[in-house]
């Protein structure tokens, strides 16, 4: 089977999910790019060219440039879900969720519950997240601690172009708000993955590599780097089961405890600060329920307490590494009972 | 055009003026090469085609006066006199960069200059700008606060709440939006609802003035105009300023939303610094714009290859300047 890059999954997502559904649309800033101007049509398609070639498919009525105005066009997908249409809206850069944060968690993340169960808000907000790219504080952060703690969100991060494929049909067809965070640089990560559509149910954690020793949690981008050093430890005697829970709401403990209880030490590895973060909740939730299972203290390895940093050498610094993961593994193992 | 008799600024102030606008030019085209060649990090938007803006309105300010920014910002940066090594430093990522290294070009900042900082959210700026009018009209010390955006920023709704706000509290603020008729990728003739942005600053219950933002004379005497009502108390104005982006969104755009001739087109007709030179053509002479543009090429080699040299931020600086203090 051809391999798929995580970019092409989520545009032949976007296209199965238009094809099949006429009330999914799609809106952002340059979705397609070059309205009103005189050049070509989808001169973008996303700033990235994600969702390249939806707007000549579909045209401008379902694939819709929306101005520089995020509250307006993210409050209006809210309303469009609650009145019957399936907005998919691209924020582009998640650190623009600061430009529109209360229509996302005081509107659409409410309504549901606010409403006595009586309306629905099926739209997807999709965001690029990660540092890498030296985009600096405001182009770089990962925001998912923030929408992870809001009730009635759900928060999808895939880390393969397969799970980007059948975790996006599905936020497409769940009744609720999903926020979808794409890691911008996973975008040219390739694997196999199948033409049909195909979908993968929230809450449930794909095990990347099985083993033994200590159990690593890993999300979006983390996920690679997880996965390369469990490798790199294999070939040491050291079996590192690797667990991506691939949403964060609804998370699936089940999966993690499991985890811990086969190998008695848990390191996660996330790219984000620690404080209030995903990172540090796996680790309470393992303290509270899987504590004798335990054979040492939880690791974590995150970002600093700091803003993403803009000089090249700095963000490398800030970003979880590979060596980093590796000392905090070693650490555990040296620490067990 | 706009003629010489219509300026109160004086030779020495013009002169002073084309070389604000001959930096940021040069400055400009020699960062689209040095990110090219793979020397600043990150992404860059670049302000070639705009200058007459940035210098129009920063010639009637000083250090005690306030601006804010856009992701376009350098050449705000220049023409507020944020100093030309220290922002090629900061760009590079280097030590000694106005923000340590830290910011990066969507980020310069320089308090000691009044510069509140170029910022990499859209319609970030707008409030922030009203809010150093506060400081301004507290201290009573005549002091103005100016904001550059653009037809991108002028339909956020922290700008309409920015505006109403100035008014309400008859702030000393200069809205100054820079339509180059695109909001990235899309333009303003789709995305900018109303006939002009003018007129929304009016219906916000403001003066509002629209200019030939590549014409600098008219620039200037339009941002005296809103900067001499504001230092007189009489509250908050607009400026429209009709420009022209000489490059994409970013260096790398590959701009395909541009008609056919259309780049080339605007760099021919729309230059202002080349208008500049055409209008000014009998009061100054041309040896004097030789050497000025003579002695910018020589300050920005100076500032390329002092940056190209510098090493790299301590890594030790990672975790510094989060706060003031945090025990």
């Amino acid at each position: 089977m051809p391999t798929t890059t995580i970019r092409e999954a989520i545009n032949q997502t976007l296209f199965q999910e238009m094809s099949r559904d006429e009330n999914v649309i799609v809106m952002g800033e340059d979705v397609a790019g070059g309205a009103g101007a005189e050049g070509i049509d989808d001169a973008y398609g996303g700033v990235f060219g994600v969702t390249k070639g939806l707007m000549p498919e579909f045209g401008r009525e379902r694939v819709i440039d929306t101005p520089i105005s995020e509250s307006a066009f993210v409050g209006a997908a809210a309303g469009a879900a609650m009145t019957g249409l399936r907005p998919v809206v691209d924020l582009m850069f998640v650190d623009f969720l600061g430009v529109c944060f209360d229509q996302l968690y005081n509107q659409a993340a409410k309504f549901r519950y606010m409403f006595g169960g009586k309306a629905k808000t099926p739209m997807v907000l999709r965001a690029m997240i990660g540092g890498g790219l030296r985009g600096a504080a405001q182009h770089s952060q990962t925001l998912h601690n923030m929408v992870t703690m809001v009730p009635g969100l759900k928060v999808v991060m895939p880390s393969n172009a397969y799970d980007a494929k059948g975790l996006l049909a599905q936020a497409v067809r769940d009744d609720d708000p999903v926020v979808y965070l794409e890691h911008k640089c996973l975008y040219d990560d390739a694997c196999e993955v199948p033409d049909d559509e195909f979908l993968i149910d929230f809450g449930e954690a794909n095990f990347t590599r099985e083993g033994d020793d200590v159990t690593v949690v890993a999300l979006s981008a983390a996920v690679k780097t997880a996965n390369a050093v469990a490798d790199q430890l294999a070939s040491k005697g050291v079996s590192v089961e690797v667990v991506d829970p691939r949403t964060t709401s609804p998370l699936d403990e089940e999966a993690i405890l499991e985890s811990v209880e086969n190998t008695g030490r848990l390191v996660i590895i996330d790219e984000a600060p620690p404080r209030c973060s995903v990172a540090r909740d796996i680790a309470a939730i393992v303290a509270d329920k899987g504590f004798s299972d335990l054979r040492a203290p939880i690791k974590t390895v995150t970002c600093p307490h700091t803003p993403v940093p803009f000089a090249p050498n700095l963000e490398d610094l800030y970003l979880p590494s590979e060596a980093r993961l590796a000392a905090a593994i070693n650490e555990v193992l040296e620490q067990s009972k | 055009m706009t003629s010489k008799e219509s300026t109160s600024l004086t030779s020495e102030q013009l002169l002073d003026a084309y070389r604000s606008m001959k930096t940021i030019r040069e400055f400009e085209e020699r960062v689209n090469v040095e990110f090219t060649n793979g020397n600043i990090p990150g992404f860059v938007h670049l302000y070639t085609g705009q200058e007459a803006v940035a210098v129009g309105a920063c010639i009637h300010l000083n250090d005690q006066d306030y601006i804010s920014s856009t992701h376009r910002g350098h050449g705000h940066c220049i023409a507020k006199g944020c100093d030309v090594h220290g922002m090629m430093l900061e760009i590079m990522a280097k030590q000694g960069g106005l923000c340590a290294g830290k910011g990066g070009s969507m980020h310069i900042a320089d308090m000691d200059k009044g510069m509140l900082g170029a910022n990499a959210i859209v319609g970030g700026g707008p409030p922030i700008t009203v809010g150093a009018a506060m400081t301004c009209k507290a201290k009573g010390q005549q002091q103005v606060s100016l904001c550059f955006t653009g037809d991108g920023g002028s339909n956020q709704g922290t700008t309409f709440e920015a505006m109403n706000l100035a008014v309400v509290l008859k702030l000393p603020v200069i809205f100054v939006f820079e339509n180059n008729g695109y909001g990235e990728g899309t333009h303003a003739s789709y995305a900018v609802g109303s006939p002009d942005i003018a007129s929304r600053s009016e219906a916000f219950g403001m003066p509002a003035e629209k200019v030939d933002g590549t014409d600098f004379l008219a620039v200037e005497q339009a941002m005296k105009r809103a900067i001499d009502r504001a230092r007189n108390g009489e509250g908050p104005s607009t400026i429209e300023c009709d420009v022209v982006r000489f490059h994409g969104h970013f260096v790398g755009d590959a701009q395909l939303y541009r008609g056919e001739n259309e780049i080339q087109d605007v760099r021919r007709k729309k230059d202002c610094l080349a208008n500049f030179r055409r209008d000014l053509s009998n009061d100054i002479q041309q040896d004097e714009f030789e050497k000025i543009d003579s002695d910018v090429s020589d300050l920005i080699e100076g500032a390329v290859s002092n940056a190209m040299d510098a090493p790299p931020p301590l890594d030790s600086e990672l975790e510094t300047d989060v706060y003031v203090s945090y025990q």
